[in-house]
């Protein structure tokens, strides 16, 4: 079936959660410690000046991003990003200054602070000219990236590379948006058939919201239902156990994506 | 679920063109279409010294009067803060509301879907409430709401929810080209048949987080900004408000149309453009080809032009490669400033009042171009006929770029 989307690459990160790999242990066979540390970013694609720059988030996301790429080159594949937070650490650094004595910013603060700064040091670590985009839609970020995703794969041979990525908030925003821990996952997209996919997915967009189903697990549905990226679960809980199954997600705080996956061996 | 879901496995339409079958736009030269409009005509600048509270430093602003005194009906107390009262300021003029609320008992509530294009969002409601947070605990006052104003979500939620619209919501963050991608968004929407319209939008408002955040680029003039001028010395900030409703091309609503879009990545730098412009070249020449208009076509163009350093000449080796020197072009940021995330529209929105009142402006404040700079920049505005097609540029920080072609469709 071409109509078809393939999943042809995955990364992650999330607490105790070092990649993909790990994650799918732990969704087949529990395990999760939601207390453990979300590994930090490395940023290996980004020239050294440039990663040390980079904030933690930014790091997050070029992790799990450089991770569903896997062996295809990063600079011919278009990208998408998605964040209800996005900068939420920086933007709190510079509420502070803002808010003190001297409201003087730092210029590589002041660019870093913006919701596409992920997006932005993306295309300068994998050198991808091609479009990109930055999207927010609070806690259906997740799903309202998947389908733009998915409306981007136009042509045969397209691929698009989603991430969705968010973090918690520094105190005293965290009293107004609670979230347990840090969450970023990454899938790489085809329409290609030969590509080699882990899942394959047929879709539809539903105009009305439908309630997902909580995991089975209370840590891991915690973290889906405080981290935005996180919502991505049930649909890697699926993938993981190579079901056949229909999974739901929100998208744009109103309808929803119905996605039906089936696995590929 | 009770609604049927919407058939994606075939192309129903092609994306390009789409119709723009209303529109109204609110910035610093006054409310509602007629205000800009004559501004342009007129050449009339709307900014003025920087008079916002909280700013220690000499520059020139393009502030919307009237913000202050506006307020959210009841319902919508949470959503309180300065760029949702811009938005709504701006949905109130020209008649927009009302012909949204016609479109949606015609087409229904959950067939019109929402864009917006942000960068600011409502976070000058933060930048206040830290500025009152206990001092004992830190907290932030207890009538702060994160999501309805400093998520940058919340003016698209404000939006949809003040029009009464059920279709899928989105905010496309991308900084200074976020309400130009807005339309490529909508199109894509629209092809797949999500919804039958979609509201695009661009909403910026002023803040300290960028005034002050250019400041330290110093990328900002103390005058007004002087696009494209050999003595140009950065943007003037301005806020503005800009919306539009599209549908797939249809002859019979309307004449304005976007004929056509490109995208780019700079893959540079953070906040400089590409020096040779090279991502911009990329967004224009992917928007001449999904329009398939020949570059000889185009009639104008709106700038970007920032009247930053880097910006103008970088903008105009682009333009020079795609469509040859000597085109004729102009910048609006002299009469509204740079208006950021709401800039993508504003030159859009520009372009559809220029194709529809047959003339162009002019480049405020700008006496000697910049003699590297090979566009024919106009100075005055001028009556333009024909006028078809116009080029409308929009970039940002993290090299993103975006170019439209905005149309009016003449019967042949």
């Amino acid at each position: 079936m071409t109509a078809d989307i393939h999943i042809i690459g995955i990364g992650l990160r999330g607490p105790g959660l070092l990649n993909w790999p790990t994650a799918r242990e732990i969704l087949l066979h529990g395990g999760f410690e939601s207390l453990r540390e979300t590994p930090p970013g490395v940023a290996r694609l980004l020239p050294p000046t440039e990663r040390r720059r980079a904030t933690t988030v930014t790091r997050l996301a070029l992790d799990v991003a450089e991770e569903a790429l896997g062996h295809y080159d990063p600079s011919k594949v278009s990208s998408l990003f998605t964040s209800s937070g996005g900068e939420v650490g920086i933007v709190h650094e510079i509420f502070n200054t803002l808010s003190g004595p001297d409201r003087r910013l730092s210029p590589t603060a002041f660019h870093n602070s913006v919701h596409n700064a992920a997006a932005g040091y993306w295309s300068i670590a994998s050198g991808c000219r091609m479009p990109t985009d930055s999207l927010c839609a609070y806690d259906d970020s997740f799903g309202s990236g998947l389908l733009e995703g998915l409306l981007r794969l136009q042509e045969p041979q397209d691929r698009i590379l989603l991430v969705a990525y968010d973090v918690p908030a520094p105190y005293p925003i965290s009293a107004h948006r609670s979230m347990t821990s840090a969450f970023a996952v990454s899938l790489l997209l085809s329409k290609d058939p030969k590509d080699q996919a882990m899942a394959s997915i047929n879709w539809r967009y539903l105009p009305n919201s439908a309630p997902a189903l909580p995991l089975k697990d209370p840590a891991l549905e915690a973290l889906r239902s405080t981290n935005p990226a996180a919502r991505a679960l049930p649909l890697l809980e699926v993938i993981a156990k190579k079901q056949a199954h229909t999974v739901v997600v929100g998208v744009g705080m109103q309808g929803s994506l119905s996605l039906e996956v089936r696995p590929c061996y | 679920m009770k609604s049927k879901g919407s058939k994606r496995s075939k192309p129903l339409r092609s994306m390009w063109p789409l119709s723009v079958v209303d529109y109204t736009l609110t910035n610093a030269l006054g409310l509602g279409r007629a205000a800009t409009q004559e501004g342009f005509l007129n050449h009339r600048s709307g900014l003025k010294p920087c008079d916002f509270e909280g700013v220690n430093f000499v520059t020139t602003i393009g502030r919307v009067d009237g913000i202050e005194q506006h307020a959210l009906p009841e319902a919508f107390k949470a959503y309180d803060g300065r760029n949702n009262r811009l938005a709504h300021l701006a949905l109130l003029q020209d008649g927009f509301m009302s012909r949204v609320a016609a479109l949606r008992q015609s087409l229904g509530a959950h067939r019109i879907g929402v864009i917006l294009g942000t960068s600011t969002s409502g976070i000058l409601e933060s930048e206040r409430a830290y500025t009152q947070r206990d001092p004992i605990s830190g907290a932030l006052p207890a009538d702060f709401h994160y999501r309805e104003t400093q998520n940058t979500f919340a003016t698209a939620d404000f939006i949809r929810r003040i029009l009464q619209l059920e279709g899928p919501a989105l905010t496309v963050s991308t900084a200074c080209s976020s309400s130009a991608k807005v339309f490529v968004n909508a199109a894509r929407w629209l092809e797949a048949n999500l919804c039958d319209a979609v509201v695009v939008a661009g909403v910026d408002s002023l803040c300290l987080t960028t005034l002050f955040g250019f400041h330290s680029l110093d990328l900002l003039s103390e005058e007004p900004s002087r696009p494209c001028a050999i003595d140009r010395a950065g943007i003037s900030i301005g806020e503005a408000a800009g919306f539009a409703v599209v549908t797939p091309f249809n002859p019979k609503v309307g004449r304005l149309t976007v004929l056509g879009a490109g995208e780019s990545s700079d893959a540079h730098h953070m906040s400089s453009p590409h020096p040779e412009g090279l991502g911009a070249a990329m967004a224009m020449t992917g928007c001449l080809k999904t329009a398939k208009v020949d570059p000889k076509e185009v009639d104008f163009i709106l700038l970007h032009g920032t009247a930053t350093r880097t910006n103008d000449p970088a903008e105009d080796r682009a333009i020079c490669q795609v469509l040859g020197e000597g085109n004729h072009a102009a910048s609006i940021k002299g009469h509204i400033g740079h208006t950021l995330g709401a800039a993508g529209i504003m030159n859009a929105l520009t372009a559809c009042i220029a194709l529809e009142g047959g003339f162009t402006p002019g480049t405020l404040h700008t006496e000697t171009i910049d003699p590297s700079i090979r566009s024919q920049v106009a100075l005055k505005p001028n009556i333009h006929e024909p006028l078809r097609t116009i080029l409308s540029n929009a970039f940002g920080f993290g090299g993103s770029n975006a170019c439209l072609l905005m149309g009016l469709h003449h019967d042949s």
